[in-house]
Formats: structure tokens, C-alpha cells, sequence
């Protein structure tokens, strides 16, 4: 521990960051995984559940129990990505065609640094959050970062050069821009509601989920009890900003072949997906701070109170694996929640997607912001808070 | 033909949201989330072939262990495409089922060709060409897929037989009396 500690800043968050990825890229592969096996059983298939290397196959129970889940298909897929032709077609801008993988990669796997994932009780008993970047602007830097992701569909449906992909390309783009309004609208109340006037302000997660943790009724409820409304507005973006079913409008196989990627094959398609998985880990993972009180175990039970429970108050670093797991728990379940919706719904039409965007789902983020004000105002005006 | 009017009903607020359909869409997903899978898993687990299922049609025997055809060639004509070719023969004297007079010398199947329409059973007066259980049928050349006799024997097996007639004729014959 002293040791990590004595290593010059740099390393010591290059380190981190690694860390984190080493967490976040294993997760978005096997959400691909995921995916299929989700998919066969809501289909009432058994789902991959064939590959298996010989040294696994002869260990009894595990390996077969591995093999019917499906465990060793990620990684033959992953070997079958790397390995297989890389197709550069021949009409393509090639810079840009290669280019487009990397700049889908990068917000997606950048954003994890404002999210906190776990918390701990220090010996002073102080909360502390565990986060790569614990800057005030934190849920503004996950927006400006997320956001860059739609440069990455415009890049790969433009240099792509065939209209497929580039009505992909522009889908993406409009999508993105009219969910991002609604997205941002919705959590304004949230931030309204935990920053009283006259102080520091702050878009820290971390203090979101901090706010979620105190004693009382108030104070240990979640937000998507308070704010019911501002949680569903979020979900609903989060979908379309990911671009998932009923929004994938990007991909849309039925009218677009394959969307943006349509032209992309092997390890540079498998790009594009793993960074769509990161974004809805991540996303989901913002929806669980704001909404799902982060890394306390249940509503009105703060981690705090769980470690007197257990007797934890003492051991920091069990404390902490413990809020990681139950933080990973409800990430888990929310894309989980995803697939499930995924293979339930159909795909909206583009208008009808234009439509819920501005129409419908704009204006009610703005009169829930409003409504959300006045109650916040009326509570600091007859002095409830 | 009588026009009917069909009111379109506007759609309800609730419909609207699309909420409620997507809860109830939900649900059912969800039930059969939790339900067993439906499907075979092939290699391992075979379907049950139903009575009267028409597979790779197949020679064969009767309780005696005699080949069955007399190398008519009904089938052959009747086969809509083309898929049969026998080769006819005469069964040399001396054998103990000499009285038959004909066996195939030669009797391929094209499983290329074939289109499992069970005309040639249907046809054949000898019954002793039958479509049965055989439902996978698979090679890597063109020659492959072609049944020669032997091949069809034995995926044919041997059925019972009512009626034995070709014993029934050499009695006769054995006897003085043909008719």
C-alpha cells in the first residue's frame, strides 16, 4: 500500500486508469456474450452453450456448467475478431475508415474516470468515494466525453463512403443530439435538489450518491423515488443515447443493412461494439449514482450503516470491495434491464423517434425541471430544508 | 362485395405513452425468460419421427433375408425427377429364388435429385422400396450422394411380409398346379 503511494502522481493514475479499463473492457466483451445468452432465453433457446477447451472439460461441475452458460464462447468470438481478415474495401477515405474505430473507443473508455464505483470509511469516519477523477464538474465531464461518441458514428458513415452507412451516420448524429437535450434536462432537479444556495456548488457523482446515503426519510430515499419522472426521462435517453432497441435507429439492420458499420468487418467492427457496451455501462452506471443511490445496499440503508451491521466499521478495504460489488450488482442488473428491453420491443420508426424526442419527451423534461423548481423553492422559501 | 367501414379508434393518452404495452411486452418476455427452452439440441437429442414420415427412400428385405425388387423399373419411370436408375439382371440358375427370374444388378438413388415424394414406394408392386426414418442425409461430393444398392439394403433393413408370393409360386410350381 505505501508503496503504490510513494509512486510519482502520473503513474500512480496511469496505473488506476488501467485498472479500471482492465474492469471496464472485460465487461463490455462479455455484455456481447450476454446478449446472446439473454436473447436465446427469452427466445426459449438454450443459447450459445457448445465451446469448450479440453482442460476445462475435464474439471466435473464447473467446466460444463461454464460450458452451458456459454463462458468460452466470449472468448472465441474475441479470438475469431482478432484473427479473421481485416477487409479494407477499396471506395473507402482510409484515414478516416481507420480512424472511427479509435475515436469510438476513447469516450467510451474515458468516461469511467467520473464515475465513482465504490466508497469506503475512512479511519476518520469519512465517506470516501472511490474514483479516478473526483472533480467538481463530474457528471458534466461524463456528458461532454459520452457526446464525443457520435463524432466516432459520423466519422465511420461519412469516410465509409456509401449511403448506407452514411444515413446511418446521420441517424446517429440527429438522435443523439435531440436525446442529449431531455438527458441533460432530467437530472437538473437532481442537482437542484442537492446543492442548497449560497454554497459550493457541485456535479460530483460522488456527492449525488453522498446526498442519497443521509439519515432520515428524506435523506435515505433514492432519487427515483423523489423524482420518479426525471428517472424515466433519463432511462428513456440513456436508451436512445446508446443507441439500443427501440433507438437503434444508427444500425437498423431491417433498413440499413448494418448502419454505420456496414462497410466495417473483424476487429474494427468488434470496436464499435465494445464501446457501444461501454457507454451503456457507463450510462447505466450514472443512472445507478443519480438514481439508484450508487453503492448503498438498499433505499434508507446507507453502506455505512450496513458495515456497523457487519462489523465492518474497521476494515476499509472489505468496505470497499463490498460497495464495488453492490455498485457492479446494479450496473449488472440495469443492463440486464437493456437486453431484456432489447429483445422485447421492436424498433421505433425515425419519425416516431424524432417525435418522442422533441415532442413529447422535451417537453416534459422542461416542465418536470419547472415543477421540480417550484416545489425546490417552495421547501427553501418555507424553510423545509 | 360489400364494403365495410372500419372505425379506426383514435389511440388513449395511456396508448400514446406507449407505457403500458411496453410494461405488458415486458411481461411476457419475462415469463418466458423464466420458462425451459422449447428447442432440440440436434446431435445429441433426435427428434420422434411421426408415423408415416417420408425419408431417404430405402431397399429392403423380407423375413427370409431375399432382397425384395424384381428389377421392374416401375419406380424408375414413375420418379418425377429422374433420381432412379436400375440396372437390371436376371438371377442365374441354380439359385434357390430362381423362380423370380429378375434382380437388380445395379440400383442407385440420387439423393440430389430426389424430392421425397414417395411415388416409387407407392408404385412399387413388390413393396420393396420404402421411404422411412432416415431424415439426415449428407455427403462432401457429388458421388456421395448417390445410393448405390448396397447402401439402400442396408439403411432398408428387413420388414415383415404378409404374403410371400414368390414361395407361394414356387409351391405351385413344385407341385404341378401354376394356378
Amino acid at each position: 500500500m505505501d508503496f503504490f503511494f510513494e509512486l510519482p502522481l502520473w503513474v500512480q493514475a496511469a496505473l488506476k486508469g488501467l485498472a479500471v479499463i482492465a474492469v471496464i473492457f472485460p465487461i463490455a466483451g462479455a455484455c456481447s456474450m450476454a446478449e446472446r445468452k439473454v436473447s436465446a432465453w427469452i427466445q426459449d433457446r438454450p443459447g450459445p452453450s457448445r465451446a469448450i477447451p479440453p482442460w476445462f472439460a475435464i474439471i466435473p461441475i464447473i467446466g460444463p456448467f461454464l460450458q452451458r452458460l456459454g463462458a468460452f464462447h466470449l472468448l472465441a468470438d474475441g479470438g475469431k475478431l482478432l484473427f479473421k481478415e481485416d477487409p479494407l474495401p477499396g471506395h473507402v477515405n482510409k484515414f478516416y475508415f481507420v480512424m472511427a474505430p479509435l475515436v469510438a473507443m476513447i469516450p467510451a473508455l474515458s468516461t469511467v474516470a467520473f464515475v465513482p464505483f465504490g466508497a469506503y470509511v475512512s479511519e476518520a469516519k469519512q465517506v470516501v468515494p472511490l474514483i479516478l477523477a473526483n472533480v467538481d464538474v463530474g457528471l458534466l465531464g461524463v456528458f461532454a466525453l459520452a457526446s464525443l461518441g457520435v463524432y466516432s458514428l459520423i466519422l465511420a458513415g461519412w469516410a465509409s463512403n456509401s449511403k448506407y452507412p452514411f444515413l446511418g451516420g446521420v441517424r446517429a448524429s440527429a438522435q443523439l443530439i435531440s436525446y442529449e437535450l431531455s438527458m441533460t434536462l432530467s437530472v437538473l432537479p437532481v442537482f437542484l435538489w442537492i446543492n442548497a444556495p449560497g454554497q459550493s456548488g457541485s456535479l460530483s457523482l460522488a456527492r449525488v450518491v453522498e446526498y442519497q446515503s443521509q439519515p432520515g426519510f428524506l435523506g435515505g430515499m433514492w432519487f427515483v423515488f423523489l423524482m420518479p419522472v426525471s428517472a424515466f426521462i433519463f432511462l428513456v435517453a440513456l436508451f436512445a443515447e446508446t443507441n439500443r432497441q427501440p433507438f437503434d435507429m444508427p444500425e437498423s439492420e431491417a433498413d440499413l443493412v448494418g448502419g454505420f458499420h456496414t462497410e466495417y468487418g473483424s476487429f474494427k467492427w468488434s470496436l464499435f461494439f465494445v464501446a457501444e457496451y461501454s457507454h451503456m455501462t457507463v450510462g447505466s452506471a450514472v443512472f445507478a449514482l443519480l438514481f439508484l443511490g450508487g453503492w448503498n445496499p438498499l433505499p434508507w440503508v446507507s453502506l455505512q450503516t450496513l458495515g456497523g451491521w457487519l462489523h465492518l466499521t474497521g476494515h476499509p478495504v472489505v468496505l470497499g470491495i463490498l460497495s464495488v460489488l453492490i455498485f457492479i450488482g446494479k450496473v449488472l442488473a440495469s443492463i440486464f434491464f437493456f437486453m431484456w428491453v432489447r429483445w422485447t420491443l421492436p424498433r421505433f420508426r425515425y419519425d416516431q423517434v424524432m417525435r418522442i424526442g422533441w415532442k413529447q419527451l422535451l417537453p416534459l423534461s422542461i416542465l418536470n425541471l419547472i415543477v421540480y423548481t417550484c416545489i425546490i423553492g417552495g421547501m427553501e422559501y418555507f424553510g423545509h430544508r | 362485395m360489400a364494403v365495410i367501414q372500419v372505425d379506426r379508434k383514435p389511440l388513449t393518452f395511456a396508448e400514446r405513452t406507449y407505457i403500458p404495452q411496453i410494461l405488458s411486452g415486458l411481461k411476457t418476455t419475462w415469463k418466458h425468460l423464466r420458462s425451459t427452452a422449447v428447442t432440440l439440441e440436434y446431435p445429441e437429442q433426435r427428434p420422434n419421427i411421426p408415423p408415416g414420415y417420408r425419408g431417404v427412400p430405402t431397399l429392403v428385405k423380407d423375413p427370409h433375408g431375399r432382397e425384395k425388387c424384381v428389377s421392374c423399373q416401375l419406380c424408375e419411370f414413375v420418379c418425377p425427377p429422374k433420381a432412379i436408375r436400375i440396372t437390371p439382371g436376371e438371377i442365374p440358375p441354380g439359385s434357390p429364388n430362381r423362380q423370380i427370374e429378375k434382380a437388380p444388378q445395379a440400383f442407385d438413388i440420387d439423393m440430389l435429385r430426389c424430392i421425397y415424394c414417395g411415388f416409387c414406394q407407392e408404385v412399387c408392386p413388390e413393396e420393396a422400396i420404402f421411404l422411412q426414418n432416415q431424415y439426415s442425409m449428407t455427403g462432401y461430393t457429388r458421388e456421395e450422394m448417390v445410393n448405390h444398392k448396397d447402401k439402400l439394403l442396408e439403411l432398408g433393413g428387413t420388414l415383415p411380409d404378409k404374403h410371400f408370393k414368390w414361395e407361394k409360386k414356387l409351391h405351385a410350381e413344385q407341385e404341378g398346379n401354376a394356378h
